[in-house]
């Protein structure tokens, strides 16, 4: 798998949440992320509540960049999730 | 403290706008821009302080304490404060839920977490400030977390881990792999805007509610005639308590819309601890609240822990109808 990603750069974005609108502007800040810097990413919503817990997070929402949680429980900045794709 | 303000909204409406104040118009207009400027002050700066407690505590932290440290009965207490100083958002109490008994912190202990976190909340405790000054915020928070640990405690007696949902009763057997978590290793300067921003995304948030419900506050303050609830409320009818928390815990009002409505409510005649006890059936129980935890628990748990809950908020009830 590491390899992988390395030849192909392609980063995985995984928002994990509900659907309340703290996760909401999260996807909304990783989507505008994405398309302004030209990431090669793809973006998927984690809204069920049984796959979000085998993340195990406590607060939502969560940002998992290739299966590392990076961010729970909050919004960043547009800057601080740059910083954490790059 | 807020004479300034005061005198700002006396100049603006009394001298720019030239609304006399001795007109309905007048005093209700007044009271809606002092109470609304105090209180978005009030709450940003609460928000603010919480978000700082919260960048030094959080969540993980208290669980691992709760989980670690012998607390000799006390566990309760504490599970209860770390609910209100911890920020609570309806969506992530599942997560939360499930966090707490994965980590191995009894049920009961998990209740009372869940029962104070939306209960004593910054938005509450601000708005309680705001409208019923400190003296009243004290009570409200301190019998909050009390409530809190006792309800905790009496769930935790009644052994329901059998009525958790098959798929948590899972979890707590077989103990997932858990992801990696790149800790916060960002220095105080470096969270400061942040913590600002998301104490100002949430004063945002709850903007419109506060508007409304000061609105309407300020609308019974200027029209409602002096002891207008007291000939229906104020009387001291032994039923007032549950109706007014049997009517608020299907409700889900925001706080910062309820909090300047039932201000009014006491200015004009209703006792304080009615609507004390209103308030926290309005805030610590609801329908949505109910619905997501269907995912974690049996209808019928959630029919004991509201039932339990809901008793304990009627019985502070006449408690503070008592002492106050």
């Amino acid at each position: 798998m590491a390899i992988n990603k390395e030849v192909v750069m392609s980063k995985t974005i995984k928002i994990l949440g509900t659907g309340c609108p703290k996760c909401q502007s999260l996807t909304g800040v990783v989507k505008d992320v994405v398309s302004e810097n030209n990431i090669d990413a793809t973006i998927e919503k984690v809204e069920d509540i049984m796959e979000i817990m085998k993340y195990n997070v406590m607060t939502t929402p969560a940002l998992v960049i290739d299966d590392v949680i990076t961010i729970k429980g909050r919004v960043p900045s547009k800057d601080e999730v740059l910083a954490l794709l790059n | 403290m807020f004479d300034w303000l005061q005198h700002f909204a006396d100049w603006l409406i009394y001298s720019v706008f030239g609304i006399g104040a001795d007109t309905h118009l007048g005093i209700a207009l007044n009271f809606f821009v002092f109470d609304t400027l105090k209180i978005l002050i009030l709450l940003f700066f609460i928000v603010f302080i919480m978000g700082i407690v919260n960048a030094y505590f959080p969540i993980e932290r208290l669980k691992d304490y709760l989980n670690k440290k012998k607390l000799y009965g006390l566990e309760y207490f504490f599970a209860s404060i770390f609910g209100a100083i911890t920020p609570f958002c309806s969506c992530s109490s599942v997560p939360l839920f499930i966090g707490f008994v994965q980590g191995g912190i009894p049920l009961g202990v998990t209740f009372a977490f869940l029962i104070t976190s939306p209960l004593v909340n910054e938005v509450a405790v601000a708005m309680f400030l705001g409208m019923f000054g400190v003296k009243a915020t004290l009570i409200y928070a301190l019998s909050g977390i009390l409530l809190g640990s006792l309800g905790g405690w009496l769930l935790g007696k009644l052994n329901l881990e059998h009525l958790l949902s098959d798929w948590v009763k899972e979890i707590l057997e077989n103990k997932m792999q858990q992801a990696e978590f790149q800790g916060e290793k960002r220095s105080f300067r470096d969270r400061l805007p942040e913590i600002t921003r998301g104490a100002w995304d949430i004063v945002k948030g709850v903007l419109l509610y506060v508007i409304i419900g000061i609105a309407i506050g300020a609308a019974m303050h200027g029209y409602a005639p002096e002891n207008f609830f007291n000939q229906y409320l104020g009387g001291g009818q032994w039923w007032t308590v549950p109706l007014a928390v049997l009517v608020a815990v299907p409700m889900y009002a925001n706080a910062a819309g309820i909090v300047p409505v039932i201000q009014v409510f006491v200015a004009k005649g209703v006792p304080l601890g009615t609507a004390i006890a209103f308030m926290m059936a309005t805030v610590g129980l609801s329908i949505p609240e109910a619905t997501l935890l269907k995912k974690v628990m049996s209808l019928k748990l959630i029919a004991i822990f509201f039932g339990i809950v809901t008793l304990c908020i009627i019985l502070s009830g006449y408690l503070f109808n008592l002492i106050l």
